[in-house]
């Protein structure tokens, strides 16, 4: 047992990273993590709240003060079981959650901006790093319970109500149009943000569970929903938000003028940064703007950088306080030397007459007063127009749900932009047919996704129990 | 799960045909559709239209040219061997109806493609009138099978050794000038080719179709290579299409769009050259 000190420290264990200038050329990754007696002090900081708020800060209620105390009493097994027990994929959330607006906001130790809040995401991260290098233990599974689900698409909502549905005793098959299960995971967020290995554990971990995963099956072509539902007694659509949207300015259809999904998918899944060993190309450029203010414009801004390009620019129409980027990711992004145009809006992209990009014209923007939404709209400032050179451009301005499901769903509601319409349980219009993740919010986080395909497992396990036959295929086996 | 080659056939030199294992995809595919494959954990993903299929046998059969890479590395595998991935079918089918007369016009690799939509039409009841084209008459294939799927077949070559010397649009303008009531044109082969028929069509204001071939990497819509303009407007070919209206194609894009990654292309086969002198 021990000792809890009267004054606690105000300040954060810091998480050693690559420095800038090595990090700025590879592709490993930038946050090394912390170590046993790193995290063991972090831990101790905590103070153990009779109320904790961080608790309503995550959006699956993990019991963070919990798993901080088995931290600091350095019973790193227990830690395991009380994050895994809500959060099946916390090697993944600890790198990646926006914890500085969820539980870390609320922290009591960070209030008053006295001190720094708890690293909770830095401390979920040791703790799955600890499972990974002590070896993975399989729970025990029930019996077979003889209903079938079907889950479409392998991202987090896929994976996670793959894992929670596997783990009563259902038998599940999970549908991937791609070669790799992991969605964002695996052809989104770059190696440097999160080892693609991790993902391939988690994944190995799902199918251990029993899960049986069929990649190469883009569902809506290989078979519709209405097939799946002859088969499988419960269909989950976790199909994400993978249309990229464009600008809808001149030269769009340039040479050198990507899609950040294309950019990305070539870059992360592809691993087109190991070409030629690798088969897939990527052009590597000399200047390269990412238009976008988001994840995505980091995480692209941050490859063309490591890809090589000398100069990398981020075009962003509104202000510094307006990106909608994790704020340690515009640090990094800023120490690796990116260069920040904001207030800037693209007007069009410019070509040579080869069909080949040179560069983009754009125009700077102001801020007008917030409108009721309380959103200040940007707008141009006259006279501003400049052009910006570059042989390479990614436009990561967000994208919309693919129709492929929706289009040979006919039953299925959408709401606008295309999202599926589905209730507080993952529940669509549909019979049988449950949704969630970004499929139904539009772009989200990782975490809202994992939650949505945990709640939805939930409903979907209540709903098989319900069809008729259950209790006779329970006296069965 | 790998897929598993059962036939690997060289029909003309360079040219090769496979028949892979792939029953799911097997049982769905309809003409004009295609897959993507990707033969190994360092390949590359890579479109190839389905040129026939069997249901019944669970089979695939894809017809591809050594053009590069990848199609290198695919000619070098066997009956027995196996890809890593296989994905489709993809794209929209081709439309199979009565139309009334219809010309297929398939060249170079092309009349793979062609084969399944020409069969698909006859047994609609249509008139097929099929022109394939090759450089020459030792690359030319499928001539007896698009003579079965076919009312009447031409056959053309640049170098005359066989057939109609000249192009496969000399045939097409003459077959609309014999008095023909052509009521629809489709023609799959390299974007020149393809422009070459849409402008031999337009004045006739014959509805012509078109399957388009730019480079890919999901097949899903996800990724928005494969962007196409089409009537001022920009598809993705993989979703959208591949087969669009020959009429409002901007193949000037198009060829250049395919010409992006020419330098990586040469360089990927250097680095493979020196992997491995031996293929
Ligand atoms: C570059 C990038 C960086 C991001 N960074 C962060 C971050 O740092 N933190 C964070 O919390 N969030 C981040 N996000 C957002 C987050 O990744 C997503 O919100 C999350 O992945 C959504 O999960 P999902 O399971 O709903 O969908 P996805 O992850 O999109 O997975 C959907 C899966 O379904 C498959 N699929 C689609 N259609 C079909 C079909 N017809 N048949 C079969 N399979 C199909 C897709 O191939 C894909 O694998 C980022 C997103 C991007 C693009
Ligand atoms: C819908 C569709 C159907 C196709 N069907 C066939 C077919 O039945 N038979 C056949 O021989 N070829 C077909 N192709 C073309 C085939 O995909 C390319 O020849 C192949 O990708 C070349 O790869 P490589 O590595 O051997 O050559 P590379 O040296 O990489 O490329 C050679 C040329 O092929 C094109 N190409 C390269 N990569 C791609 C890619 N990922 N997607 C599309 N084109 C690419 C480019 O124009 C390039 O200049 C089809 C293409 C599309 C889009
Ligand atoms: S709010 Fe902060 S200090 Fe309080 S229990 Fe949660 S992590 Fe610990
Ligand atoms: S190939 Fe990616 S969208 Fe068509």
């Amino acid at each position: 047992m021990k000792i809890k000190t009267e004054s606690k420290p105000e300040k954060r264990s810091k998480m050693a990273k690559q420095s800038p200038s090595k990090r700025r050329s590879n592709f490993e990754e930038v946050a090394l993590g912390y170590n046993r007696y790193e995290a063991v002090a972090e831990a101790n900081r905590c103070l153990n709240c009779k109320k904790p708020p961080c608790i309503e800060g995550c959006p699956v209620g993990v019991d963070i003060p919990r798993f901080i105390r088995q931290i600091a009493e350095e019973d790193f097994d227990s830690a395991v079981l009380t994050l895994k027990s809500t959060n099946s994929l916390p090697a993944i959330c600890g790198r990646v959650c926006p914890q500085e607006t969820q539980c870390e906001a609320v922290c009591v130790l960070g209030k008053g901006g006295k001190g720094d809040p708890i690293a909770i995401g830095g401390l979920e991260r040791f703790v799955a790093d600890y499972e990974m290098e002590e070896g993975v233990t399989i729970p025990d599974l029930p019996s077979p319970t003889g209903r079938r689900v079907a889950v479409v698409g392998a991202g987090p909502a896929g994976l996670t109500a793959a894992a929670e549905l596997a783990k009563i005793g259902h038998s599940v098959t999970v549908f991937e149009s791609l070669h790799a299960a992991g969605g964002v995971l695996v052809y989104g967020i770059p190696e440097f943000r999160l080892p693609k290995s991790i993902v391939a554990a988690e994944v190995d971990f799902i199918r251990r569970l029993g899960v049986d995963m069929r990649m190469n099956s883009v569902i809506g072509k290989i078979g519709t929903v209405d097939e799946l539902l002859r088969d499988y007694d419960a269909v989950f659509l976790g199909t994400g938000a993978g249309l990229p949207s464009f600008l809808g300015i001149d030269g769009e259809n340039l040479n050198g003028v990507y899609s950040a999904n294309e950019f990305l998918t070539r870059v992360n899944l592809m691993k087109a940064y190991l070409f030629p060993e690798f088969d897939t190309p990527v052009k590597k450029g000399r200047r390269t703007i990412v238009v976008g203010g988001g994840n995505v414009a980091m995480d692209s801004a941050r490859c063309a950088l490591r890809l090589g390009a000398g100069e990398v620019t981020i075009v962003y129409r509104r202000g510094e306080d307006e990106l909608p980027a994790r704020a340690e990711e515009v640090l990094n992004a800023k120490e690796e030397g990116i260069i920040f145009r904001l207030l800037t809006n693209p007007i069009r992209i410019l070509g040579d007459g080869n069909n080949w990009v040179t560069g983009m014209e754009c125009v700077n923007m102001e801020l007008c007063e917030p409108d009721e939404s309380g959103r200040c709209r940007p707008v141009p400032v006259p006279d501003t127009e400049h052009i910006i050179p570059a042989d390479v451009v990614v436009i990561a301005i967000g994208t919309s749900p693919n129709p492929l499901v929706s289009m040979t769903t006919p039953d299925l509601e959408i709401a606008g932009y295309g999202t599926i319409v589905a209730d507080e349980t993952g529940a669509t219009s549909k019979p049988g047919v449950f949704a969630g993740g970004d499929i139904v919010t539009g772009s989200a986080t990782v975490i809202s996704a994992m939650g949505a395909g945990k709640v939805a497992a939930k409903a979907i396990d209540e709903y098989v129990r319900g069809l008729s036959g259950y209790e006779n295929l329970l006296n069965i086996t | 799960m790998p897929f598993t080659i059962l036939k690997k056939q060289e029909l003309v030199p360079t040219l090769h045909r496979m028949d892979i294992a792939a029953p799911r995809v097997a049982e769905k595919a309809m003409p004009g559709q295609f897959v993507i494959l990707r033969i190994d954990e360092c390949g590359e993903r890579i479109p190839l239209t389905i040129a026939d299929f069997d249901a019944a046998d669970g089979t695939v059969t894809l017809i591809f040219q050594e053009i590069g890479k990848t199609t290198c590395q695919l000619a070098s595998l066997g009956a027995g061997d196996s890809i890593a991935d296989l994905a489709g079918p993809l794209g929209c089918a081709s439309t199979i109806e009565k139309f009334g007369t219809v010309v297929c016009v398939g060249g170079g690799v092309g009349i793979a493609p062609i084969f399944p939509i020409a069969r698909g039409l006859m047994e609609a009841g249509n008139k097929v009138i099929s022109i394939i084209g090759a450089r020459s008459a030792d690359i030319l294939f499928w001539e007896e099978r698009m003579k079965e799927a076919s009312s009447e077949l031409y056959v053309t070559t640049d170098d005359g050794t066989k057939g109609h010397h000249g192009f496969v649009t000399d045939i097409v303008q003459n077959v609309i000038e014999s008095g023909e009531q052509v009521d629809r044109v489709i023609a799959i082969g390299p974007p020149v080719m393809m422009r070459a028929v849409a402008g031999v069509t337009k004045p006739f204001g014959i509805k012509t179709v078109v399957s388009l071939n730019p480079i890919m990497v999901d097949g899903t819509g996800m990724c928005g290579a494969c962007r196409v303009l089409v009537g001022g407007v920009t598809k993705f070919a993989c979703v959208d299409g591949p087969e669009f209206d020959a009429h409002e194609v901007d193949f000037t894009l198009l060829m250049s769009r395919l010409a992006m990654y020419l330098p990586e292309e040469r360089e990927a086969l250097d680095y493979k050259a020196a992997e491995d002198p031996a293929v």
